[in-house]
């Protein structure tokens, strides 16, 4: 059977306000939650495994990939709870990881695993490096598609077309299987993921999927098994170090308007843009 | 003598606009590092490279590696060709624009090299650190990298443009490159048909949000748009919506802007949207609700529905057009 390998990691909640200490950042009292756009990569997964009329038929085995201390591990659960078979979770404190140490890292376990796909979130919404997925795609020297929008999974010919976010609108990019995808944001659109099982026009529900009460169930009893960064070989060379972390200089005060008349001749004559 | 070498990228032969800034970041490293410029174009022919030595724009040298399966642009092509061009140039630092095409042919090189890679960098503090936003633009990580090769990617609307030099570079072929397209079909790319510039490089964005309800709405916001010279932008949530196409969201999850004047109209200003425009010199917020998050950034804030405020606003700048 396909096997989809899918990285998720859990980020400080990036609806609370950051903390800033000297020079960095606390995290000591911080939310953990997932990463939005790792759902959207768990959400793809799921589509793409899914027989919507036969629903324990599974086209694909989905198994969750993440770095982080072991003993934290709550959205590794909500992941299986979603609907992912299985966990691996590879225990270090990824904030001590260089972004090398970790792409080698998942491209070794899709190795182990077998993978046909990785899939991962575009980027995290706190560290923002936006090159995971394309660096374990060349360590593989896998073909990649990055920021897909739409997937569209030909098991005939074991390829999948992916609709890209580009610069200039939309790429249509096809890969032969093993690839590697990374997803944006519209890939969670309730038509933007077809497998050629289920029918074209079929409307998945919008945005990642919640997890059930008998997902939650399930999850517990799923395997996760644990693994170190030495298990795989991997050892972090300290390419990228944090020299500090700043609040950025704050923007100057604004000014409320009481019309556009007034609006319009600040516009001109105040900020000079009109 | 080594050498920062920026990757650039061309249509039609020509340069493309979005690579300037790139080119000033590198020189910024180059001259931190007492280092050589050096250019690199990739394609099916020389003939941009040969339209951009002549500006020179301050590099040495420009180097093209010619291979028919370069274009269209692949990830996996151009990362095997950047490679090549490491083994053989020997760059201390390799890097350029942070477009879509170089945030995926980058990070693979890098990757392939075992190298370290700082993305996104909005400055260059020495020959070695880099500053990039995090977290949706609220903090701003000095970020150190390591090694006898390093990678960047810099964010356009940072860096100025790079002008064209009084000199021009020298032009040389980079051999032997193998490159793999790894049997990918590149089958096309739809692109928004539009008359106007490109957001990130318009010098005025006007966007919507879901304020505006629906697609129709947007008619009004183009017209000031027009008669603003500007680009069309928007909301996660208009996209969301599907009021207009994806590709005018503004934000952590779409493009990031930084014109001289931004517009936003009906939108509440989530911390994500923020991050797509918080660049922009001056920003200018209508809204009907005073507690829109909008307009702790904007530095000109009215509180009214668009359905009263964009009419007359388009007529008072029409008459000061005149």
């Amino acid at each position: 059977m396909t096997k989809i390998l899918v990285t998720v990691k859990r980020i400080p909640d990036p609806d609370e306000s950051l903390k800033f200490t000297d020079g960095g950042l606390d995290l000591s009292s911080v939310k953990w939650v997932p990463n939005a756009f790792d759902e959207y990569a768990v959400e793809t997964a799921l589509r793409l495994a899914e027989d919507v009329a036969n629903k324990k038929k599974k086209l694909a085995e989905i198994v969750v990939l993440s770095i982080c201390p072991q003993k934290q591990r709550q959205h590794m659960t909500q992941f299986l709870a979603m609907g992912a078979d299985r966990g691996v979770v590879v225990d270090a404190d990824d904030s001590t990881l260089d972004t090398a140490a970790v792409a080698k890292i998942i491209a070794k376990v899709a190795q182990d695993e077998g993978a046909d796909i990785v899939i991962t979130g575009k980027l995290s919404q706190d560290n923002e490096g936006n090159q995971v997925g394309q660096r374990v795609a060349g360590l593989l020297g896998w073909p990649q598609a990055c920021f897909a929008a739409e997937v569209d999974w030909d098991q005939g010919s074991n390829t999948l077309k992916v609709g890209r976010e580009v610069d200039d609108g939309v790429e249509s990019k096809k890969v032969p299987l093993p690839a590697l995808i990374t997803v944006d944001l519209r890939v969670v659109l309730p038509t933007s993921v077809r497998n050629g099982v289920n029918p074209a026009d079929h409307k998945f529900t919008d945005g990642p999927r919640l997890a059930s009460l008998r997902g939650i169930t399930m999850a517990k009893r799923k395997k996760v098994k644990v693994l170190s960064p030495a298990d795989l070989g991997v050892e972090s060379q300290g390419g990228e170090s944090t020299v500090a972390v700043n609040k950025p200089p704050a923007r100057k005060a604004g000014q409320m308007v009481g019309s556009v008349e007034e609006l319009v001749e600040k516009l001109a004559t105040e900020a000079k843009v009109l | 003598m080594s050498k920062v070498l920026v990757v650039l990228e061309t249509a039609g032969g020509k340069l493309r606009n979005h690579c300037l800034p790139g080119i000033t970041a590198a020189k910024q490293i180059a001259d931190a590092r007492d280092l050589e410029l050096h250019l690199l174009v990739l394609g099916a022919d020389d003939s941009a490279a040969k339209d951009i030595a002549p500006a020179g724009y301050g590099a040495k040298m420009v180097h093209t590696i010619t291979d028919a399966a370069l274009e269209p642009f692949t990830s996996e092509a151009w990362a095997d060709a950047i490679v090549h061009a490491v083994k053989t140039l020997e760059p201390a630092v390799v890097g350029g624009t942070a477009s879509s095409v170089l945030r995926g042919a980058l990070p693979r090189a890098a990757a392939i090299l075992d190298a370290p890679l700082s993305a996104e960098i909005v400055a260059v503090k020495s020959g070695d650190t880099f500053t990039r936003p995090i977290s949706a633009g609220r903090a701003l990580l000095d970020e150190k990298v390591s090694g006898d090769l390093v990678f960047f990617t810099a964010r356009g609307s940072e860096f100025a443009p790079a002008a064209a030099a009084a000199a021009a570079a020298g032009l040389a072929a980079v051999e032997g490159a193998s490159v793999d397209t790894r049997g990918v079909e590149v089958l096309g790319i739809a692109k928004t048909e539009s008359s106007r510039p490109a957001l990130t490089e318009a010098s005025v964005v006007v966007s919507g949000g879901r304020g505006m309800r629906e697609g129709d709405n947007f008619k009004v916001l183009e017209e000031l748009t027009d008669l603003l010279g500007g680009a069309l932008g928007a909301s996660r949530a208009a996209t969301d919506a599907g009021m207009v196409p994806a590709d005018l969201q503004v934000g952590q999850t779409g493009k990031i802007v930084a014109p001289n004047l931004y517009i936003a109209v009906a939108i509440s200003g989530a911390i994500q949207h923020l991050a797509g425009m918080k660049g922009s010199k001056t920003i200018v917020a209508i809204n009907k609700d005073e507690e829109a998050p909008i307009f702790q950034v904007a530095d000109y804030g009215l509180v009214a529905k668009w359905e009263e405020a964009l009419p007359a606003l388009i007529e008072a700048v029409k008459a000061r057009q005149g």
